[in-house]
């Protein structure tokens, strides 16, 4: 396997990052990088450990890695996917950074204590805390109940003073949103493509066909998250096999984005011609710029949601006999 | 009427996320308490939020179930905004569901 990393693998041109993937050989695993300069997503960080775990650590080598700002990777915990030691020397100890290293996460009781601990982390402010542990709880528990991935969630994050946003990563090595999808919905799954984007119309769970879902699961989690960062307008990507569907951002003269139960409706770019990913990853930007409570926010999505809910039910009604 | 009273935070600590931690409350304490017809209050002081799928977990099945029983005799005292909207939203869709499921 193959990855390559540049100056920029940010959300906004996530493209060239994927095109650089290669998951042909999973015997090793090489990972390439630009020699003078690295800008990585912690979603990008995320995909490469779960890679590093498929072929494991003895067979994933760094190659030409020059960069000073490589260190970025050995912070995050990259290098203990690895054999191969890290040519930097960092002081773990004194970094009080605003970032969450790459974490293995493999039932509740871990992702309950994540939450807690990683807000302290991050150093945010309590009134902007709420969208990111809802963003994350629901992410990993998508992860630990469909994904029935051995190696469960593989989550990183990091805080970028600049543009003042949260970008999170939250990546498996499960069996995908299509396969996951295929016992109730396979008619609306027929590619990977598909199968994401159906995943993120309100009330469709993996678990049942039945609207209002099971008694563990109703459908929601992506649609909320998607519709979390719409209204924030950042990005927000899902990969999963050979599908990529990424949210767009609004532009930024739009008060109020509008929030589309159906996500094609949605400003976002697609393709499902990626790079066969045997997983799933969810990367997403969350801005803490966003004037938008939190509340007012659910409220409105509560209002799509119902909505969309209604609208599919009465698609299934029968019509009046007129004869 | 016999009354019950869970705080959530006991259970689910200040952000209620954990979905086996209300399945255990469901199981473990609405639903029999529903079923002999006696009231539920959910305490939620001291939670900032929740998400859907855990207020799902903890209420969806109860009210499906036992119905107006459930709609009549489950109470929730100190929400949060922020609570109050997941727990609006689980009980819209669970109460158009109804048709499907009977």
């Amino acid at each position: 396997m193959e990855a390559t990393l540049s100056t920029s693998d940010y959300l906004r041109n996530s493209d060239r990052f994927i095109n650089g993937l290669d998951f042909s050989n999973d015997e090793d695993f090489t990972i390439y990088s630009h020699p003078k300069w690295l800008n990585v997503h912690p979603a990008v960080l995320t995909l490469l450990a779960s890679m590093a775990m498929k072929v494991g650590k003895d067979n994933v080598k760094f190659d030409n890695l020059t960069a000073s700002s490589g260190a970025y990777l050995d912070r995050m915990g990259l290098f203990d996917f690895t054999s191969q030691p890290s040519p930097y020397s960092i002081n773990k100890r004194e970094e009080t950074g605003r970032f969450i290293p790459i974490t293995i996460i493999k039932n509740s009781t871990e992702q309950s204590r994540f939450i807690t601990d990683m807000i302290p982390l991050l150093h945010l402010p309590i009134d902007k805390t709420d969208a990111i542990k809802y963003t994350i709880g629901e992410l990993i528990r998508n992860v630990l109940e469909h994904s029935e991935s051995k190696d469960g969630s593989i989550v990183a994050a990091q805080y970028y003073k600049k543009s003042n946003t949260i970008r999170i990563g939250i990546c498996d090595n499960g069996i995908g949103i299509k396969k996951s999808l295929q016992r109730y919905w396979a008619s609306h799954a027929r590619t990977d493509l598909e199968a994401i984007k159906w995943a993120l119309v309100p009330g469709i769970s993996g678990t049942t066909s039945k609207e209002g879902g099971t008694a563990e699961n109703a459908g929601a989690g992506l649609f909320f998250i998607k519709s979390i960062a719409q209204v924030a307008r950042n990005y927000f990507m899902i990969y999963s096999g050979s599908g990529i569907y990424k949210l767009l951002l609004h532009d930024k003269r739009i008060e109020n984005p509008r929030l589309h139960p159906n996500p094609d409706d949605d400003r976002h770019s697609e393709r499902n011609d990626a790079p066969y990913f045997h997983g799933t990853l969810v990367a997403i930007d969350l801005s803490l710029e966003s004037k938008s409570e939190f509340t007012h926010l659910l409220a409105l999505i509560r209002e799509v949601y119902g909505r969309a809910v209604r609208e599919r039910k009465k698609k299934s009604y029968k019509e009046p006999k007129f004869i | 009427m016999k009354r019950i009273v869970i705080k959530i935070k006991d259970y689910a600590g200040s952000f209620a996320e954990n979905k086996d931690v209300a399945k255990e409350l469901r199981v473990d304490k609405i639903t029999p308490a529903l079923s002999n017809n006696e009231e539920v209050e959910l305490d939620f002081r001291g939670v900032s939020g929740t998400t859907q799928s855990f207020v799902h977990a903890l209420i969806s099945e109860p009210i499906r179930l036992f119905r107006d029983v459930a709609l009549d005799n489950l109470e929730y005292k100190n929400c949060s905004d922020a609570v109050k909207e997941i727990v609006k939203t689980v009980y819209e869709y669970i109460q158009e569901s109804f048709n499907d499921n009977s």
